[in-house]
């Protein structure tokens, strides 16, 4: 009997923090979402509703959703396509001591503040900028500017578990398949590829929600752009039930990315 | 795509089946809304008392103000009318600011902060709520010598009670890049039909309460339109303000709500013409940022704000204190001259560094401030007096802004 309730003892509290605090307050958000505002006050007003979803799929706010999701598999895409070479050189070619040294150099940037990192980009960025006076231009404010920013702010997380992934495929395979004829090409496509799957999905989990969910970085840098986390910061203080609306379609989405993550096994592996 | 986005109504079903058991989980909660009819003469208001007499000094009070109202010298050590007062008051003052009256009011519901400085856009909607509470004007000295003009106004009193104390009044202003905008501006065409001139460099205010700065161009360049007041527009004037609104979307850089992000934006150049407050304009020309803010040849829109306390208060003593210490002569000079804006207290205009202060500002010119169209909450009854059409109220406001934004 003793050591059941020293079980329950040690996993209560957790067990109670995740339910209530974390899941009781998803389940509130989605609840306010079928209430509506008075109109003058702006206070919340209990009577159900479903406006705030008809509305969420008018072509306005399917736009939005349209281009947060865009703005999430860009940078998705530019984080693996900068994280597989780079882990790869960490992983494979560079010498042990070198190794460290790089593996410090993605983790250094996570420790500044985000907000340090998003306006030192807004400072290169504006006109007269590092970027526009090193290449003559600049991309402004805008989307092409929050692409680049979340790229630049998510980049360890993804290349972290492609590091991982790499070092931990044996040599012996890679032998293995030169032996049986396979040329570098074939044997990328065959053996690491596969390897490397579930890692870069693993990344992307983290790239894509982040993305998804920022505000901060969009704000900073975004111009004018409007985005799933901006529009629920402009209604929040407005219409609280229709930002919980476009809350629940962020995490509507998310649920939809995991389950199609969990296909390829890499949740496993987290 | 096609699957994904079926599978998202699917999963909307599922979600909607789940909060409707959530709902009838916590059936037994009443709705919390008081009253908060929109008709203006009788308006519903929460029976709430002021204060009858000040108490023992709480320790501490919980200011909600707009940046520049309220300064303690951390954001330049030479501008600090806060520290005496908590000196002498015995009342430790804890200040957070807002960019919008929205933000305001959202914050003031959370019950945090015992004393807010509103402007006529946020305050009917936080009286009408009850948020905050009648106040004894006989327990401020300094109300005394406050502008007539100011006193039992619509947006700080109802029914002949006095919901607040006046702080000060100023006008939105048009402010620019010297060295990129030529020849200097006089008028809101240079961010509405001549926005083109400064393509991608214009900015503007980041709230619904914008909207009013396009109804009034339009009040000088569609007068057949007939718009009379910028808070009371109908149907087809809404529509008319917001293709404005649209139109001028192609030529801005950001939209803003947070001052200091503009006065950065101005100083390097990313922005060059738009709507500010005379504070911003003087905070970047502190920074050497070659600006300058005019008020143009139409007008403009502008706030009277109130002195407001929480009904949640549990810093009352503290609250009044520190509002009688905010519209005394002396600190309402200060904070006239470091805003930007005009004093509500008759004495200041002696206090103020600069002895034109007054004049420049308009304190006593009530033809001046006929100009200044105040910040007011749009209702569905016409604030023009019109009778035979119905306006738009706030929340269609607050529809067509995030419309704008994201067309």
């Amino acid at each position: 009997m003793r050591p059941r309730r020293g079980l329950a003892i040690l996993l209560g509290p957790p067990m109670l923090w995740l339910v209530v605090v974390y899941l009781g307050a998803l389940a509130v958000i989605f609840a306010t979402a079928f209430w509506t505002t008075d109109p003058f006050t702006n206070l919340v007003v209990r009577t159900f509703t479903l406006e705030n979803f008809r509305e969420l799929l008018t072509p306005t706010y399917l736009g939005i959703i349209g281009r947060t999701l865009l703005i999430a598999v860009l940078v998705t895409v530019l984080c693996m396509v900068v994280a597989i070479p780079f882990a790869f050189f960490m992983a494979r070619v560079a010498p042990r001591r070198l190794r460290g040294l790089l593996l410090a150099a993605v983790l250094v940037p996570l420790w500044a503040s985000y907000l340090v990192k998003a306006y030192a980009w807004r400072t290169m960025l504006q006109p007269d900028g590092v970027i526009d006076s090193t290449f003559g231009a600049t991309p402004g404010f805008g989307l092409a500017a929050v692409v680049l920013t979340l790229t630049y702010l998510w980049l360890p997380y993804m290349v972290l578990p492609v590091y991982a992934a790499f070092e931990r495929l044996p040599e012996s395979h890679l032998e293995a398949s030169a032996d049986l004829g396979g040329r570098p090409w074939t044997t990328f496509r065959r053996v690491v590829l596969p390897a490397l799957l579930p890692a870069v999905a693993a990344g992307s989990v983290f790239t894509f929600s982040l993305s998804l969910g920022d505000y901060i970085a969009v704000q900073i840098v975004g111009g004018k752009l409007q985005v799933l986390g901006t529009a629920v910061l402009q209604n929040i203080t407005l219409d609280l039930p229709f930002a919980a609306a476009l809350g629940t379609a962020s995490v509507v989405i998310m649920v939809l990315y995991l389950l199609a993550v969990r296909r390829t096994g890499a949740l496993d592996n987290l | 795509m096609r699957t994904s986005k079926k599978s998202l109504r699917g999963t909307v079903g599922t979600v909607a089946a789940v909060a409707v058991l959530a709902l009838a989980g916590c059936g037994s909660s009443t709705p919390s809304t008081p009253g908060g009819s929109a008709a203006p003469g009788g308006m519903q208001v929460p029976d709430l008392k002021a204060l009858d007499k000040l108490g023992t000094p709480e320790g501490q009070v919980n200011v909600l103000a707009w940046p520049g109202y309220v300064e303690d010298g951390s954001n330049d050590p030479k501008v600090d009318w806060v520290s005496d007062f908590e000196k002498s008051s015995g009342c430790t003052v804890n200040i957070k600011t807002f960019g919008t009256s929205d933000e305001a009011v959202q914050l003031m519901r959370t019950g945090q902060y015992d004393t807010v400085s509103a402007s006529g856009d946020a305050t009917l909607r936080l009286i009408a709520a009850g948020d905050v509470e009648p106040v004894n004007t006989s327990l401020i000295p300094n109300y005394a010598d406050i502008f007539d003009a100011l006193k039992m106004k619509p947006w700080n009193s109802v029914n002949g009670v006095a919901y607040g104390i006046p702080h000060g009044r100023g006008a939105n202003l048009l402010m620019y890049r010297t060295d990129m905008v030529k020849p200097a501006p006089d008028s809101w065409a240079a961010v509405f039909d001549q926005a083109g001139a400064q393509k991608g460099k214009v900015t503007a205010y980041d709230s619904p309460i914008y909207i009013a700065d396009a109804a009034l161009y339009l009040m000088t360049t569609k007068p057949e339109l007939g718009i009379k007041d910028p808070y009371a527009l109908d149907e087809t004037q809404l529509a008319a303000a917001v293709d404005l609104l649209k139109a001028q979307k192609a030529n801005i850089s950001e939209y803003w709500s947070d001052y200091l992000k503009e006065v950065q934006a101005f100083k390097n150049g990313s922005t060059t013409i738009g709507t500010t407050w005379q504070v911003i304009a003087n905070v970047a020309q502190s920074e050497k940022a070659p600006v300058e803010a005019v008020l143009p040849k139409e007008g403009a829109t502008g706030w009277s704000d109130t002195w407001m306390v929480s009904a949640k208060s549990k810093n009352k003593t503290c609250a009044y204190t520190f509002i009688d210490h905010i519209v005394s002569p002396k600190v309402n000079a200060q904070i006239a001259e470091y805003f930007g804006e005009a004093p509500a207290n008759k004495k200041a205009c002696a206090e103020t560094a600069d002895p034109n202060h007054c004049k420049v500002f308009h304190a006593e010119d009530e033809a001046y401030f006929s100009k200044v169209r105040y910040w007011n909450t749009p209702i569905s009854a016409c604030l023009d007096g019109r009778t035979d059409v119905k306006c738009t109220d706030y929340a269609t406001w607050t529809k067509a802004w995030t419309e704008i934004r994201n067309s």
